[in-house]
């Protein structure tokens, strides 16, 4: 899978929200196109999992389906109360993964 | 109680339409209208779309912006250098290029855009293969050099050398083609801003291109853009990349001379 861009806030307050965006490069195949050439179904290969971790415990996750469109782009906010690492992992069908990891200082 | 509150609501929702719609026609496009009327696909472009856009995160183009900077620095081919060997920094060697082509090579006795100026450094230069049109590493070189010139007024040359093809793109352009025997100018000059079906059509303008389009789900040159025109009337396409559509592309370019560069553009 491709480099994952993840945008969050070097620093941010304790207990205050705070937003973190995340995108990925992925064709999103949805299962239900046909190759015209072949007349076959092009299998589906999808990024179905998303999980976004702070020091090891889950604050996101989603669960992605075939309408989801290519390079799937979420916004979400999390709350913090000390400095750690956020760990970003994307799973998609053939297992593969994409992971990004960035650190916060809570103030 | 519950009549009288359906019939404040309906009145609300009866005045809020023509409301937005004249918000709309008052807005100040700034660098995206000019004076004389032309205007950038972006004003045609619904505001969610052009929220995208302007948020460079959120802007899907820009992973072809990053994996045309990464290809800038590597090394390919048989003489063994990367771009950057030659060119050094993009930002600085690039600015302003994407915003004049496609322009006349003397070598070619015709005109070369930014895509055959590309794979002419790969083959001729760099001892490499040409990368495919509408190839990932193609698609991202391409947005990737003429984002240098985000921001500036396109301008091309259309006199000298380049004054035929110019002209040829020009009668490309005005030409009733296919089916439904449409020419550019009947959808894109008589028809600007009206609907067509769902869509609303824009001036045409090639300012914003390589273009992430939604429809597509990936980014895509303007010859891919001119062929999905060329089908919808069903008229025969050509090859992306023939002269018949870099001829189109240099008459384009002049429509849209004075809008900004916008690479990579979101549209739906």
């Amino acid at each position: 899978m491709d480099k994952p861009r993840v945008k969050v806030p070097k620093k941010v307050k304790a207990g205050e929200p705070f937003e973190v965006k995340a995108l990925i490069s992925h064709k999103m195949e949805s299962g239900q196109r046909t190759d015209e050439a072949t007349g076959q179904k092009i299998p589906r290969m999808i990024i179905n999992t998303f999980t976004a971790k702070l020091d090891g415990e889950v604050v996101f996750s989603a669960r992605f389906y075939p309408a989801v469109s290519a390079n799937p782009y979420l916004a979400f906010w999390v709350v913090a109360d000390k400095s750690g690492e956020l760990e970003f992992t994307w799973v998609d069908d053939s297992g593969d993964s994409a992971t990004a990891k960035k650190t916060i200082e809570v103030s | 109680m519950r009549t009288a509150l359906f019939a404040v609501s309906a009145v609300v929702a009866v005045l809020r339409l023509p409301a937005a719609v004249a918000a709309d026609a008052a807005e100040d496009w700034g660098p995206y209208a000019l004076e004389d009327g032309r205007r950038s696909g972006y004003t045609y472009a619904a505001s969610e779309t052009r929220a995208m856009q302007d948020d460079e995160f959120e802007n899907s183009g820009y992973i072809w912006v990053e994996k045309g900077a990464e290809l800038w620095d590597e090394a390919d081919g048989s003489v063994g250098q990367a771009c950057s060997d030659c060119h050094g920094d993009a930002p600085e060697s690039m600015r302003g290029v994407g915003a004049r082509y496609p322009v006349f090579a003397p070598e070619r006795e015709k005109l070369i855009n930014l895509e055959q100026r590309i794979n002419q450094c790969r083959t001729e230069r760099m001892g490499a293969e040409p990368w495919t049109w509408e190839s990932e590493p193609l698609l991202a070189m391409t947005t990737y050099v003429r984002h240098q010139s985000q921001g500036m007024p396109v301008s091309p040359v259309i006199d000298g050398p380049a004054a035929p093809f110019f002209e040829t793109g020009k009668a490309f352009y005005e030409k009733r083609r296919g089916q439904l025997d449409l020419a550019c100018v009947h959808c894109h000059e008589m028809n600007a801003g009206n609907m067509l079906r769902a869509q609303r059509l824009s001036q045409g303008m090639s300012n914003g291109f390589p273009t992430y389009r939604l429809k597509w789900q990936t980014i895509g040159s303007l010859h891919r853009r001119i062929r999905g025109c060329n089908e919808d009337v069903r008229a025969e396409t050509y090859a992306p990349g023939s002269d018949e559509y870099v001829n189109l592309e240099l008459y384009l370019a002049w429509r849209a001379r004075g809008l900004p560069v916008e690479t990579p553009a979101v549209r739906n």
